[in-house]
């Protein structure tokens, strides 16, 4: 399958966990997530996510973070007086199913199966993100997920799209109308999401 | 608008029936602003293209509570993006015809639709082409009365259909009745379907005049037409201090007034039903010729308490009645003896194939004079082509040829207390039969016969706000509930709604222009293929014509 970014995505974790409507990734680096509402991509499966939660927490969970820098002088320097804490920590983050590609295709409903366990997961290239979001179905399945904070989700995968798509003043209007008639009914929820991406 | 095959995307049909019209949901592209009620649009459904006229336009949102909480529109991108999708608007359009699928083709015209387009039809603003097909091109049948709203193309009347029924000007003063009418004569006078009798009580048909603001001066029917128009004053010295060239002045004698004369005008003198039916009684007493003269030569209240006696009448009604006609002596066109009788030179005139100005100079200010003459010569008139026409049923002589008789201030001769009386009444119920149609002109159409309305074939309506008026103009007309909007919202000038036989559906106008020098060469010139109408035909003629025409 071609690089559709032109640019070899980065590789940013593995699947550690899946489901239907989402999957979460464990990073390779601490605090090495995408950025919550961007767009990331599994391997071989091209399932596509939206990062809806990021996690840093101890490997072991019966082990609580402690508090270490009461004499440092910096954050950095908590790091550096105790570097067995890049080993004791790790990132974790969740993102929503957006779709997936089959040949050349990107398709905005979910794939017939999640993405297998220990799927490479790369942050989608600005040039793929441009690509799989020319279309706008995915806004349905993101505003459909039932996570509590999906709006915040939302609008900053809108904001994160607009910033890859070539006209981003022209994409936030149109995605602003595909949301407009998703959330007819709700103008109150509607207006808070659009006033998240006004550029 | 574009003068291609289709104008701009307007939206896509969303609801509807047939009784009420469609309603188009504006795409998110276009604002309400750009579209305005009476704009005509095309709608383009499965099997059919319909032609539709915007009756109203509406706001609309998808959320209820949008109107209670507006949101802030302060942010340009929220509005843009709202606009349109939760809150967008909505047109009205009532769909009138079905166009013929190929544009241009001469065999196939609109047709009045009955059937409405489906979910989704995509509507259009109609093209100029669209227009044009609709509304025909100037010929020799059709006359060019003006154009629609913000449109070049050109809306013509049929003036075949026209002259058959009865037709209605109405509208508030000032807001170009008399523009709309002089055009409509003058289609009438260039297509030569019919002979016009104007009763020009403003005297501004026949020669030229000011309009209503003294701004513009409009040049007259004779002017334009010097060779094809007879002008006829009851007033020769207004006529005369206006330089209008008049080729005969009208005089009444007292025997051609007749009791159903007084009888009309029994609101206008102010006079009891019991006076004015005094007239009869002296009609059978000393004969139609002479009751008149003899009547007013009585001198002294005894002679007619007497007479009173003779005939059986109260005294004091036909009291009443003396003094009532006594004032009609200041009317110096009204003599005891007329030797030449008015309403035969005018027949001379109309049957010439010449069109007819009375003008009434000062008596057009009096109501009482307007209203005895126009109904005593109009019964003449009447009377003649009702003979004429059997005589041609019965095959002897030639088809009256058509009139149409023009009358202002119509609500004081078509009022549903007097209508059945008058012999303009008649004429609009049942003169069709005989050749002889209406033309009313009216500021209040809520005054005149419903009965008398609903014989109108075209009617033409300038600004009109009072409810009762709109509503009686309107009444008996498919889709005149969406009308009414339309009708409201005329601009003062040159603006009018024009719907009936001659046309093929209700349709606003900008008024063609009258009153500049290239107004009159335009309407002077002769349309191409127009042949010039010598008097009336017989049916052989008119056959053999027809036959030469085609071969």
């Amino acid at each position: 399958m071609a690089d559709a970014g032109g640019l070899m995505p980065r590789r940013v974790g593995e699947v550690v966990a899946t489901a239907s409507t989402s999957f979460v990734a464990q990073c390779y680096r601490l605090d090495g997530a995408p950025p919550q509402g961007s767009f990331v991509r599994t391997g071989s499966s091209w399932v596509y996510g939206v990062v809806c939660r990021v996690s840093t927490e101890p490997l072991d969970p019966s082990r609580p973070v402690l508090a270490r820098g009461e004499s440092a002088s910096s954050e950095e320097e908590v790091f550096r007086d105790n570097p067995q804490l890049a080993r004791l920590l790790t990132t974790r983050f969740d993102a929503l199913i957006a779709g997936h590609r089959t040949g050349d295709e990107c398709r905005h409903f979910l794939p017939p199966l999640p993405p297998p366990v220990h799927s490479f997961v790369y942050a989608c290239s600005p040039a793929e993100t441009a690509q799989f979001t020319n279309r706008l179905d995915f806004i349905h399945l993101l505003l459909n997920s039932g996570i509590p904070v999906v709006d915040e989700v939302v609008g900053a995968c809108l904001r994160a799209a607009a910033g890859a798509q070539p006209d981003g003043a022209g994409f936030l209007v149109r995605a602003g109308r595909a949301l407009a008639s998703e959330l007819a009914g709700d103008v109150p929820r509607l207006n808070s999401i659009l006033r998240r991406v006004a550029p | 608008m574009t003068g291609g095959s289709q104008g701009r995307f307007l939206g896509v049909v969303v609801d509807g029936s047939l009784a009420h019209g469609v309603e188009v949901r504006l795409d998110a592209g276009t604002s309400v602003e750009e579209v305005k009620a009476g704009a005509f649009v095309t709608i383009q459904g499965s099997g059919h293209r319909f032609f539709g006229v915007v009756t109203d336009i509406a706001l609309g949102s998808t959320d209820p509570r949008l109107k209670h909480a507006p949101p802030g529109m302060d942010d340009p991108f929220i509005t843009q993006v709202l606009q349109g999708t939760v809150a967008y608007g909505t047109v009205s359009v009532l769909p009138n015809l079905v166009m013929p699928v190929a544009l241009g083709d001469a065999v196939e015209t609109p047709v009045a639709a009955k059937t409405i387009p489906p979910h989704f039809a995509r509507t259009h603003a109609a093209s100029e082409r669209d227009v044009a097909a609709v509304f025909g091109n100037e010929d020799e049948r059709h006359f060019w009365i003006g154009n629609p709203l913000d449109m070049e193309a050109k809306v013509c009347l049929d003036l075949d259909e026209l002259v058959k029924r009865s037709i209605g000007v109405f509208g508030k003063s000032g807001t170009g009745k008399t523009f709309l009418t002089r055009l409509l004569l003058v289609g009438i006078l260039q297509g030569g379907q019919a002979s016009s009798l104007i009763f020009d009580m403003h005297s501004e048909y026949g020669w030229g005049a000011h309009d209503s603001d003294g701004k513009r001066f409009a040049k007259g029917l004779k002017q334009l037409f010097p060779s094809r128009v007879s002008t006829f004053t009851l007033d020769e010295e207004s006529s005369r201090r206006r330089g209008s060239s008049t080729d005969d002045v009208v005089r009444i004698g007292y025997g051609d007034i007749e009791p159903e004369d007084v009888e009309m005008l029994r609101e206008t003198l102010n006079m009891s039903e019991v006076a004015a039916s005094a007239a009869f009684n002296l009609q059978q007493k000393f004969g139609q010729r002479h009751w008149m003269s003899q009547f007013l030569n009585m001198e002294g209240r005894d002679a007619i308490f007497d007479l009173a006696a003779q005939i059986q009448v109260q005294p004091h009604a036909l009291g009443a009645l003396y003094n009532r006609l006594t004032r009609l002596k200041r009317f110096e066109f009204l003599a005891e003896k007329s030797e030449r009788n008015a309403a035969d030179r005018i027949i001379e005139h109309l049957e010439r194939g010449q069109h007819v100005v009375l003008e009434f100079g000062r008596y057009g200010r009096n109501l009482t004079a307007y209203m005895l003459v126009t109904n005593l010569l109009s019964r003449r008139i009447h009377g003649r082509y009702v003979e004429r026409k059997e005589q041609a049923e019965g095959g002897q002589g030639r088809d009256p040829r058509p009139l149409v008789i023009v009358i202002e201030e119509a609500h004081k001769f078509l009022s549903p207390a007097i209508a059945p009386q008058t012999i303009f009444g008649t004429i609009a119920r049942e003169m069709r039969k005989y050749n002889v149609t209406l033309m009313v002109i009216d500021q209040r159409p809520s005054g005149i016969d419903s009965e008398v309305m609903s014989q109108l074939g075209t009617r033409l309506t300038c600004l009109l706000d009072n409810e009762r008026d709109i509503e009686a103009v309107l009444s008996g007309t498919p889709g005149g509930r969406q009308l009414r909007g339309v009708l409201a919202r005329l601009e003062s000038k040159q603006q009018a709604l024009i719907f009936g036989h001659a046309l093929p559906m209700p349709v606003v106008i900008h008024t063609r222009e009258y009153g500049s020098l290239e107004s009159y060469a335009q309407l002077v010139k002769r349309a191409p293929g127009r042949q010039p109408h010598q008097g009336t035909e017989t049916p052989e003629e008119r056959l053999e014509r027809e036959i030469a025409e085609l071969f």
